[in-house]
């Protein structure tokens, strides 16, 4: 039970974080990064107990939830959410906690944290940079430390909390909660350099993009819960329920509740992991800083997608069995991964910016793992997952300290180059060596460079479970893709680290603080141990040395199993051709990339190049076809025709008709009326008693003649009345 | 013989010629021999009313002789207040001494 | 028609008649002279009802003293008078409607109330009994207030009477 107690406290440390540095501590920067750092490591060495505990916990998945409370009243009933501990649970733990722990060490160093401020620098925009008089006397450009420095260490704590929630949940609520947090997040710091247009314009079209995925999520669930009655998994995973969803048709095209309820949530995944065709925001991203880049849009918030199809992979795939056909929604699934996969690969060939590159690449390993899981190669798909955390978060690492590197030179020697566009780099092995050591590591990873490289292992089980899931194009697609990732991962480091420096900014990097590159060397380290955890059993030669522990634990979650593992060697086969073919292809084309040389993939695919250079045009045909009559709805029809013209003509006449109703009041009531009887009172009176006056004469001959008259009066009434009666 | 209602009569007879003169006079001395017709006529009628019935008591000799002296005093302060108005409005009409008018 | 009702209707119209020219006189000093004459009247009326003092008295206050002052006063006056024009204010006619149903109004009254065909009764021994007439104003059980009332009356009438005769004569008071 403490174990489940902690698991609750994981979130919270970075909550914690982000409130007390938003309200209290955003003026001091080292109070700000301590705040977080402490957070993170909390959140890492809880998780990491709870992750070595859940390992050496046999019989894992059949331990109950922990911590349920009640929390939305619902009719007569109550929502329960809680947190729970199994398998996926557990490495997804372990790899979030040890990428977001480097992630938030690396930013401290990033934000150029112990660098004086800038005089010209703005909240809003990057840091310029400043003049700085050393102690020898001498005046150079240095960087200087970002003036927002406190908010992003709010907001990446903010971020880390919405991710571990999504992590320990129990139930679809709670995910989807942690997952908009996310949302949120990516949208402050995609835009976090708020002065820039292109950063507010790419927030909001992630924000746009994602949100729309996650509208059909959304749907998912209220299906899901109206159908079953409930969001926690350990409900709606049970075989009663699972068989009973599978078996009821839904009134959607045929397609069972399961189906339907996958499909739905699916279409979140979508958008958040970026397949094609909600794939356009994160190119757009990399506007953020580096590590918001590596952190959310390659190690975390972009796996959340995947993490949700894996746990919903019960669900998804309801009604298969490894060897018969996959359902309508699995098929969705390959189709659209693999052909994301091969996409996002093909327009990363011709990509100059390092981070673009990178940004294609995720959206390509990503469609990987959700073909991967839509031919229900299960526990590959996971494998993938975690590796390709670590070793993306690495490379994105890598490039932000090399765009420093290449910053660092634009400062010293006056250049103004792109410190992000390849083309303005080379030679830079020998100013950055450690950087260039890890982030050869992580590119190997990428490729799947044999044996000792986690992404190896990870992409081999993927071509593996492909292979013999008996869909042949999604093996041929996969491993074509494969070999485009190879090539442009070569392009990459060629054109970066190898050659001559092409400009003289990157002759004059150097290499980056250790605060920076101490992050980069545990990653690589996981980038090339991790995989050995998975070594499959049936590997020619290794295969049994090492036990299959992921494999074994993590495929122990399924209730119904995954695709049964093949023993044909193709797949072997074509995961090292396809991964040294391409890594040599694309060092040979670029080893000789020279400073002014066109890219020689111009030449190579002619006028496709510009297809890809514009990837496929596809921004343009959203703006034409969405954003425009979207605009146009809003400005003309609503705005100014029903707001300005309908509902303001109401109210203006409205406004008209008051002061004009009280005219007439005025002039036929209040005036007349009112105002005549109050004078009418008053003249009546003083005519009254001027029509009276002249009564009193001051004649008391009158005076006495009146009473007089008054007494007769009196007396004859008296008479009559009493003395005749 | 007269009875007492003879006497009232004439009373009242005199009574209404001075009251008559009061209100019809301008000079304000006329008002003045007016009313002193009218306390006659109260004498008159307070010694019929003491002889006709009460005789043997003096109550209405009493009271006559109050009413005498009144009158008397009365005719005194009138005539001072008719010449001290008549040294300051110089007129002895009633009807020219209205500061009363409202 | 007993002799003593034939004079007390000659008395009773002469004092009327009397009464009738002080009010309708145009002259002041007629007026006032008719006043005398009515006065003297008014004195007979009084030694018929046995009231020889009170006639008295009424000839020496009532003549002697008020008529006489009434005569004084509008000789002091007479000038500011037209004796020509009527003394009698417009519009005379309503005061004698009004005197005339008050006149009526009386006269029923005193016709028709109990007691008033009374005849006169014997005086007792003695006749009109002045003595008692004075030990009753200055008894205390007797009408010593309304006696000492009526002095104090005079005196303040005298005390008035000078002080509103007074001139002033450059700011001070003078006789």
């Amino acid at each position: 039970m403490i174990i489940q107690a902690l698991t609750w406290l994981i979130p919270l440390p970075p909550l914690l974080a982000f409130a007390l540095i938003a309200l209290l501590t955003s003026h001091y920067r080292d109070v700000s990064h301590w705040l977080a750092l402490i957070g993170a490591g909390l959140s890492w060495l809880a998780s990491m107990v709870v992750f070595f505990w859940a390992v050496f916990t046999p019989g894992l998945s059949q331990i109950s939830p922990a911590f349920q409370v009640p929390w939305l009243p619902l009719g007569g009933d109550w929502l329960m959410i809680g947190v729970q501990v199994d398998q996926l649970t557990a490495v997804s733990l372990f790899f979030v906690a040890w990428t977001v722990l480097m992630i938030f060490i690396y930013s401290v160093g990033y934000h150029n944290y112990g660098q004086p401020e800038g005089d010209r620098d703005k909240p809003g925009l990057p840091p310029f940079g400043t003049l700085f008089r050393f102690k020898r006397g001498e005046r150079k450009m240095v960087a200087s430390v970002e003036p927002m420095y406190s908010r992003f260490f709010a907001f990446i704590s903010l971020f880390a909390f919405g991710m571990y929630t999504l992590v320990v949940s129990d139930n679809l609520l709670t995910l989807y909660i942690g997952w908009e947090i996310m949302g949120l997040c990516s949208y402050l710091l995609i835009g976090f350099w708020y002065a820039r247009e292109s950063a507010r314009n790419a927030a909001v079209k992630a924000f746009m993009t994602t949100r729309f995925g996650d509208m059909f999520m959304l749907l998912g669930l209220v299906v899901l819960y109206s159908v079953t009655g409930s969001l926690n998994y350990k409900d709606v995973f049970s075989p009663t329920v699972i068989k009973l969803l599978t078996a009821s048709a839904s009134p959607l095209l045929g397609l069972s509740w399961a189906g339907l309820i996958g499909l739905l949530l699916f279409m979140g995944t979508v958008g958040k992991s970026a397949q094609f065709p909600l794939h356009v925001w994160l190119p757009d991203a990399m506007e953020g800083p580096t590590p918001v880049s590596a952190m959310i849009h390659a190690a975390t918030m972009v796996s959340a997608g995947v993490y949700l199809v894996i746990r919903f992979f019960p669900l998804i795939s309801a009604g298969w069995l490894p060897g018969a056909p996959i359902n309508l929604t699995m098929t969705v699934m390959a189709a659209i991964g693999a052909f994301t996969a091969l996409f996002a690969a093909t327009i990363a060939l011709t990509q100059n910016d390092i981070k673009r590159v990178l940004a294609y690449s995720t959206i390509s390993q990503l469609g990987y793992m959700i073909a991967a899981l839509g031919v229900g190669a299960y526990v590959a798909a996971t494998f993938h997952l975690v590796m390709h955390a670590f070793f993306k978060a690495l490379l994105f690492l890598g490039s932000g300290s090399v765009i420093h590197g290449i910053e660092h030179g634009v400062m010293h020697t006056n250049e103004h180059v792109d410190a992000q566009d390849m083309f303005n780099m080379g030679g830079l092995r020998h100013k950055m060596p450690l950087t260039f050591w890890t982030f050869l590591i992580g590119g190997f990873a990428l490729s799947g460079f044999p044996l000792i490289t986690a992404g190896f292992w990870s992409k081999d089980s993927i071509l593996a479970g492909a292979f013999s899931s008996g869909y042949w194009w999604v093996f041929i697609v996969l491993a074509l893709a494969a070999l485009l990732t190879a090539f442009y991962t070569m392009r990459l480091i060629t054109l970066i680290f190898l050659g001559q420096p092409r400009t003289k900014a990157a002759e004059h990097a150097h290499e980056s603080r250790p605060v920076m590159t101490v992050p980069l060397a545990i990653l690589a380290f996981f980038a090339v141990a991790g995989g050995w955890v998975g070594i499959p059993a049936n590997f020619p030669l290794l295969g049994g040395l090492l036990p299959d522990w992921f494999k074994q634990f993590v495929g122990g979650m399924l209730v119904g199993g995954e695709a049964a593992e093949g023993h044909s060697l193709v797949p072997l086969l074509t995961s090292l051709v396809v991964a040294l073919g391409g890594l040599l292809l694309g060092w040979w084309v670029y080893h000789k990339q020279m400073a002014g040389d066109p890219d020689p993939m111009q030449r190579a695919l002619g006028g496709f190049y510009t297809v890809l250079k514009r990837k496929y045009y596809i921004d343009e045909f959203y703006n034409w076809a969405f954003i425009k009559p979207a605009y146009w709805l809003a400005d003309t029809l609503v705005y100014k025709l029903i707001d300005l013209k309908i509902l303001d003509g109401i109210l203006h006449a409205i406004g008209r008709f008051g002061p004009w109703f009280g005219r007439i009041l005025r002039g036929w009531f209040d005036l007349p009326v009112i105002n005549g009887a109050g004078d009418m009172i008053a003249t009546g009176t003083r005519r009254l008693g001027a029509d009276l006056k002249p009564v009193q004469s001051g004649r008391i001959q009158q005076y006495m003649l009146i009473a007089l008259m008054v007494l007769v009066v009196v007396f004859f009434i008296f008479y009559y009345f009493f003395v005749l009666a | 013989m007269i009875p007492l209602s003879w006497y009232l009569i004439f009373a009242a007879a005199l009574f209404c010629v001075g009251l008559f003169g009061v209100l019809t006079r301008k000079n304000l001395i006329a008002i003045l021999m007016g009313i002193e017709l009218m306390l006659n006529a109260v004498n008159i009628n307070l010694l019929a009313f003491w002889r006709y019935l009460y005789a043997p008591q003096m109550s209405g000799q009493v009271f006559v002789i109050i009413v005498f002296t009144a009158a008397a005093a009365e005719t005194a302060v009138a005539l001072s207040l008719i010449i001290s108005v008549y040294r300051r409005r110089n007129t002895v009409v009633a009807n020219d001494v209205d500061l009363l008018k409202g | 028609m007993t002799p003593m009702q034939i004079f007390f209707l000659v008395t009773a119209a002469l004092t009327l008649f009397a009464a009738g020219m002080v009010v309708t006189a145009n002259k002041l000093m007629h007026s006032a002279l008719w006043l005398v004459v009515a006065l003297f009247g008014v004195a007979v009326t009084f030694a018929l009802l046995d009231a020889s003092f009170f006639a008295v008295v009424q000839v020496l206050v009532y003549i002697g003293a008020i008529a006489i002052l009434v005569i004084f006063a509008v000789m002091l006056t007479h000038r500011m008078m037209n004796d020509t024009i009527s003394q009698m204010n417009k519009g005379w006619w309503l005061p004698l409607v009004g005197a005339l149903l008050l006149f009526m109004g009386l006269s029923a009254a005193a016709v028709s109330f109990q007691g008033a065909q009374t005849l006169l009764p014997v005086l007792p021994a003695g006749g009109e009994n002045l003595p008692s007439l004075g030990q009753g104003l200055v008894a205390s059980n007797g009408y010593v207030i309304p006696f000492e009332v009526a002095s104090v009356l005079l005196l303040a009438a005298l005390v008035g009477a000078i002080y509103l005769g007074m001139e002033e004569d450059g700011g001070r008071k003078i006789l």
